[in-house]
């Protein structure tokens, strides 16, 4: 396949809808007093998440004899809760971000993402908001959908009470639903195999012709959500998906300075028990957490260039962007 | 044995399934946000030709296959296999029926194809993308149509029949598209 697009799209139409987009989605904000805020992409901690590989540089600073390595973000998270804990009130992020690895029709190292924090918001107040924003740019407005992740297990794979499920009974889901055979997985790995019936099951069934809104994840996928005052077995967290693909992401922000140190440190024995080398963590917002602590707050990840996507019916990537990673 | 991890997958590797040759046709990345991630590979198997699915978590290894393209001169057939050789080292290859059952229609002496071979063994063979045959048998039609306006099926002298101009007789050499099997044109 050629990575050049081949239909006849003119360039500068295809440069124009893109920055469209980027204005429409800065106005939204505007219009709501939501300052924009352009946060620095280096920083000295990374992330220690499982699953998100940062890419580093080696940087030179003057009276420092030695390079000094500096990680580039993999979301603006951390130094706008840095803000936040500043008291800067409601802000978002509208820029690069960086993920190795990943690159697909759905993915990019490099990424625009849109992510904002509101004060005093609740997670549905979030969700109601993320879903305006989605309807403001979609060519037709949809309905939304809003479901629980034990409602979606049952709904759409068949599988009762995925809390109390085992591996057993993912395994047979997936084989239910003709998903070709998975290499590598452990039989009794639940957590694995509950995770692959919500990508090769579940997730094709989102979003189609609605919004999708999945939430009440278990708490173990919390991340940096808050856990359920009312249940501890789910997080405040939800997720977005339209025509099947993953859109954005929000917590309930965690405001406790403890737990954030608590769950980095869970999160690099995580790393070395899957033979990954240690990063170090972000101190300037763990301090920053613990001296102001974060205001009550919920925050949303959204990805651009998915969304633009939606927009104008792309089937790769690549197809809205000036030029991909092949082409850069 | 050389190995691949699911980091190195990309489309055209050659790697082994069930001790079978395989190439991969697509390769996919599933990055959940938040979760381990996985490579979703479509592959053909090389001996069979089917085409298969397969989702891989990232980190696994498949056994790389011995299979290279080389491209080699067909010779003969002795009603059991098809003979192929190297035209610089003179060595000499025999395919079995399996890895020329869709295409021996195609083949003829002294062309040059391209042979897969695994494990130096032939598996598959590519016929050239135009070959030259004679037409054997097809209806006489009219004298006097040279429009090649319609058509009409004929036999070649390997047996492949196509579909060819009105105006086409018999022992007139043509040029047919191996991929399509269609005609091309009159050979000059």
């Amino acid at each position: 396949m050629s990575r050049v697009r081949n239909n006849s799209l003119d360039r500068r139409s295809q440069l124009q809808k893109r920055s469209q987009l980027l204005q429409s989605l800065r106005a939204f904000f505007y219009e709501r007093d939501v300052l924009e805020v352009d946060t620095p992409m280096l920083s000295a901690g990374a992330t220690p998440d499982l699953h998100l590989r940062s890419l580093s540089s080696r940087v030179q600073i003057p009276g420092i004899k030695e390079a000094q390595t500096l990680y580039w973000h993999t979301s603006p998270e951390y130094p706008m809760k840095r803000l936040l804990c500043e008291g800067s009130g409601d802000i978002f992020y509208l820029g690069k971000v960086f993920r190795d690895g990943d690159l697909s029709p759905r993915h990019q190292v490099e990424f625009t993402m849109l992510e904002w924090y509101r004060l005093g918001f609740t997670l549905q107040q979030l969700i109601d908001e993320v879903c305006e924003l989605i309807n403001s740019i979609l060519p037709t407005p949809r309905k939304i959908q809003q479901l629980s992740y034990r409602q979606a297990f049952a709904e759409l794979a068949g599988i009762e009470d995925i809390f109390q499920a085992d591996a057993q009974s993912c395994i047979e889901c997936l084989q239910r639903y003709g998903v070709p055979e998975i290499v590598g997985v452990d039989a009794d790995d639940k957590p694995l195999w509950e995770q692959l019936v919500l990508t090769e099951v579940i997730e094709p069934q989102l979003g189609q012709g609605v919004i999708s809104v999945l939430c009440d994840f278990p708490a173990r996928d919390a991340a940096l959500a808050r856990i359920n005052p009312q249940d501890a077995k789910f997080a405040e967290r939800f997720e977005v998906f339209v025509d099947a693909m993953e859109l954005a992401n929000g917590y309930r922000e965690l405001t406790d300075a403890r737990l954030y140190r608590q769950r980095f440190e869970a999160n690099l024995l995580q790393r070395s028990q899957f033979g990954l080398s240690p990063v170090p963590l972000d101190e300037k917002l763990l301090q920053a957490l613990e001296k102001y602590s974060l205001p009550d707050c919920s925050g949303v990840a959204l990805g651009v260039d998915r969304l633009l996507m939606l927009q104008q019916g792309f089937t790769d990537i690549e197809q809205g962007l000036s030029f991909g990673l092949h082409d850069a | 044995m050389a190995s691949y991890s699911t980091s190195e997958f990309k489309n055209g590797l050659k790697f082994l399934m069930d001790g079978q040759p395989c190439t991969i046709l697509d390769n996919t990345i599933v990055q959940p946000g938040k979760g381990q991630a996985f490579n979703r590979v479509k592959y053909r198997n090389l001996m069979t030709g089917r085409v298969l699915e397969k989702t891989f978590k990232s980190g696994e290894k498949v056994d790389s296959a011995d299979v290279i393209d080389t491209d080699l001169q067909y010779l003969y057939n002795d009603g059991e296999f098809w003979h192929f050789m190297d035209v610089e080292s003179f060595e000499q290859y025999q395919a079995p029926e399996s890895a020329v059952s869709d295409i021996n229609k195609w083949l003829i002496e002294q062309d040059m194809c391209t042979v897969t071979l695994f494990n130096g063994q032939p598996i598959s063979v590519t016929p050239p993308k135009q070959v030259t045959l004679e037409v054997t048998e097809t209806d006489p039609g009219l004298k006097g149509d040279t429009a090649g306006t319609g058509g009409k099926p004929a036999t070649l002298s390997t047996g492949a029949v196509v579909q060819v101009p009105l105006f086409v007789q018999i022992g007139e050499m043509v040029v047919v598209n191996t991929e399509k099997g269609e005609y091309v044109s009159r050979a000059k």
